[in-house]
């Protein structure tokens, strides 16, 4: 059959697009790691901007509501001294019957540099991406159950500022992998970086068929898969996925995946926990773990700032 | 009008035949081959040289909507396919006599490919209530199906198969459970898996089909199952048929090609339904083809406008349009797969006719109604938007040069297409 080309990567082999991780080079991903580590400094400068895309406008595009996420795409653009426009798409346009594409042709031609995409279908970044002036770039911040390519790398440069060796580590990810966009990033993230054991948990209703084939170990029981770990990830469990056919109840989940202080103790003793946030304590996590001393959930939301940064001014120093 | 094919090698499955020869057609029916019935003056001739002359081919799951009755029986034509077989659920659906006899009657007026259409197996497809079979049937109904809409209440499937029965009607079902295959988009694998799109598991199918098979045991009802798509299926058939129930089966051109993992990077092009499954899958596929477990190739034509398909893949309409492609990949097929070219165009045309009881398609017996395929099986073209016929430019095979370029195509005794060597 035909080959089909990588859309992320221009003819150069740089970034042009940053649509998933699979299929990005370590060497990518590195750079991306690296160049948010100066962008660190910035953030806790008490002047928190640099000019680097100034006269730039980045449109945050959501046609799935995400107040959160789009708040730290619009700091980091903001930090480089873009234009930032936000509109609120699921509300507006595709109610009305346009289509994205019709979407994007408008937004186009009012001189945008750079999408920032969330979007409820798996592959809407991708349709944008390959329908997108050349001179756009296209950043996904979320595309259904598919990736969240910056949450991927916010995970993994926040592992290494606390682990270091991406080559020695054993990595958990917890609960609803189904679902979650964030547990496919970080898993390409951290095999790509060299991770030698990734660890799913959960039942068997939450975790996607054949999942194994990405390089992931899979377990059902939380107290194993916990046995030894460095890092464990907390997805979040939705509410609507909590009492049906997937799941009975949230308190049975907690029960069997709820992560509380006996259950970290099965960890390494350093280890760290990562949770991409908005939580429901009670549920996939106890507070006691969330507030405690190994929790780096809070640094995560400000790496998250100079990671979005990092991904804007590559892509912005890219060309076709 | 009296028409001399000169000089191809024809082909004529049913009858074993392949000889370089002359066929000679008048009065919509084939007058001789070889040579010519006396005081023979054709009123046009065909150079044929170098050309394969075979029956028209037989697609037996063709979806055609309102007003695109014209552009898809000219793709037709242009495909080589002379006998379609319209799924029920045009619009309106097929569930009323004079709705069959409207559009047999637009049908026959284009002089081209002849329709047979499928009624609706029970009102407006909605699985509660019988269609009226036995006046659908009347109006020219060749058999009775749901197209992709499936039946609920089984209780309903067991009284519609044991009415259908009852005269001898074929009943033509596509197997999925529609709670399995709820929202699902993609194979459910490693593929769907790593796209994170919803999948529809094998035993999607396999259930619907076993339930059907079981049904049919029990009705005695000619069942024909449309368009599997996974290794189990094609097993279950061929244990099916070795018992002796009255069962025949069609697989789409497009999963005797392509796996899940061509979906590449969400190409909304490869969304399809049955979905595209393993490699697995599509090798049983064609084992089953060739041991005869499975009677019928088919192109599932399904055109659709490219609004429909400019979307995120899971909002995606699925579908491919498959006329024009389905000679052209069976020939691709036939060279990949070493399969002999009157096999290949026996599953094409001869199978297909029979398992459909199409009784006046699918051969070059003499007096049988003309309709033929004049085809260069040396020749290669480019599949591109802008060559399609059909209101549908949604394939997956844009972009791919394939083999067999159809030069003329004979219907009923009517030139319905031919294009300059």
């Amino acid at each position: 059959m035909l080959s089909k080309k990588n859309l992320q990567l221009n003819a150069d082999g740089n970034l042009n697009h940053l649509l998933a991780i699979e299929g990005l080079p370590k060497r990518i991903i590195e750079r991306i790691l690296d160049t948010a580590e100066s962008f660190v400094g910035i953030n806790e400068r008490e002047v928190k901007v640099v000019p680097l895309l100034r006269g730039k406008s980045i449109f945050n595009i959501f046609f799935e509501n995400s107040t959160r996420t789009r708040t730290t795409f619009e700091i980091a653009a903001k930090r480089l001294s873009a234009d930032v426009i936000n509109l609120d798409v699921g509300r507006s346009s595709t109610s009305k019957g346009e289509t994205i594409l019709d979407t994007i042709a408008n937004l186009t031609a009012m001189h945008a540099d750079m999408f920032v995409v969330r979007h409820s279908a798996s592959g809407a970044p991708h349709l944008i991406a390959q329908h997108a002036a050349p001179h756009i770039h296209v950043i996904n911040a979320g595309d259904g159950r598919h990736e969240h390519p910056t949450q991927g790398l916010l995970d993994v440069f926040t592992i290494r500022k606390y682990k270091k060796d991406f080559t020695r580590l054993t990595v958990a990810i917890v609960g609803d992998v189904l679902h979650s966009r964030v547990a496919r990033s970080q898993i390409h993230a951290l095999t790509t970086l060299g991770v030698p054991e990734l660890r799913v948990i959960g039942p068997h209703t939450l975790l996607p068929t054949d999942i194994a084939r990405l390089g992931v170990r899979t377990f059902s029981s939380l107290e194993e898969g916990l046995k030894g770990v460095d890092v464990v990830t907390m997805l979040r469990l939705q509410n609507e996925r909590m009492n049906g056919a997937l799941l009975p109840s949230a308190s049975e989940y907690f029960s069997r995946y709820g992560l509380t202080p006996k259950k970290l103790a099965l960890a390494k003793p350093d280890a760290i926990v990562l949770h991409p946030g908005p939580m429901n304590r009670g549920v996939e996590i106890d507070s006691a773990v969330a507030d405690g001393s190994q929790s780096v959930i809070l640094p995560q939301v400000t790496y998250g700032i100079a990671v979005r940064m990092a991904v804007m001014a590559i892509l912005a120093g890219s060309t076709k | 009008m009296k028409i001399t094919l000169r000089g191809g090698r024809v082909i004529d499955p049913a009858a074993g035949r392949d000889e370089v020869t002359d066929v000679f057609i008048a009065a919509g029916k084939i007058a001789a081959i070889g040579s010519a019935p006396s005081d023979w003056h054709a009123n046009k001739e065909i150079n044929a040289a170098g050309c394969v002359v075979a029956p028209g081919l037989v697609d037996l799951a063709v979806h055609v909507k309102r007003g695109t009755l014209a552009t898809e029986l000219a793709a037709a034509a242009a495909g080589g396919v002379t006998s379609v077989v319209c799924l029920p659920d045009t619009d309106p659906v097929l569930d009323e006599p004079g709705l069959v006899d409207m559009l047999r009657f637009r049908a026959q007026s284009f002089h081209s490919t002849h329709v047979y259409p499928l009624g609706a197996l029970t009102k407006a497809l909605a699985g509660s209530q019988l269609s009226e079979l036995s006046k659908l049937a009347e109006a020219g109904c060749v058999g009775f199906g749901q197209a992709e809409t499936p039946i609920l209440d089984t209780q309903v499937l067991l009284r519609a198969m044991q009415y259908a029965a009852t005269y001898d009607y074929a009943v033509w079902l596509r197997p999925q459970d529609p709670h399995l295959s709820r929202e699902g988009t993609a194979h459910d694998g490693e593929v769907a898996s790593r796209l994170g799109l919803v999948g529809i598991p094998v035993a999607a199918e396999t259930i619907a089909l076993t339930t059907h098979i079981e049904l049919a045991r029990a009705t005695g009802v000619r069942l024909h199952v449309c368009r599997v798509s996974c290794a189990q299926s094609v097993e279950l058939i061929r244990r099916a048929k070795s018992e002796g129930l009255r069962i025949t089966a069609d697989v789409s051109i497009n999963h005797l090609h392509l796996i899940d993992l061509d979906v590449g990077f969400f190409d909304s092009n490869f969304h399809l339904t049955p979905p595209l499954r393993s490699s697995r899958d599509r090798d049983a596929l064609i084992a089953g083809l060739m041991d005869g477990t499975l009677d019928a190739i088919v192109s599932d034509h399904t055109p659709r406008p490219s609004s429909a398909k400019q979307v995120p893949f899971s909002e995606s309409a699925p579908g491919a349009s498959g006329l024009e492609l389905l000679l052209s990949l069976s020939l691709r097929l036939a060279e990949s797969a070493d399969i002999d070219l009157s096999k290949m165009l026996n599953m094409l045309t001869a199978r297909p006719a029979k398992a459909a009881a199409l009784s006046a398609a699918g051969s070059l017996a003499i007096g049988a109604s003309a309709d033929l395929c004049v085809f260069d099986p040396g020749a290669y073209r480019l599949i591109s938007a802008a060559s399609m016929r059909s209101a549908g430019k949604n394939t997956p095979f844009l972009g791919y040069e394939l083999p067999g370029v159809v030069r003329a195509t004979v219907a009923a005794g009517y030139i319905a297409y031919e294009s300059v060597a």
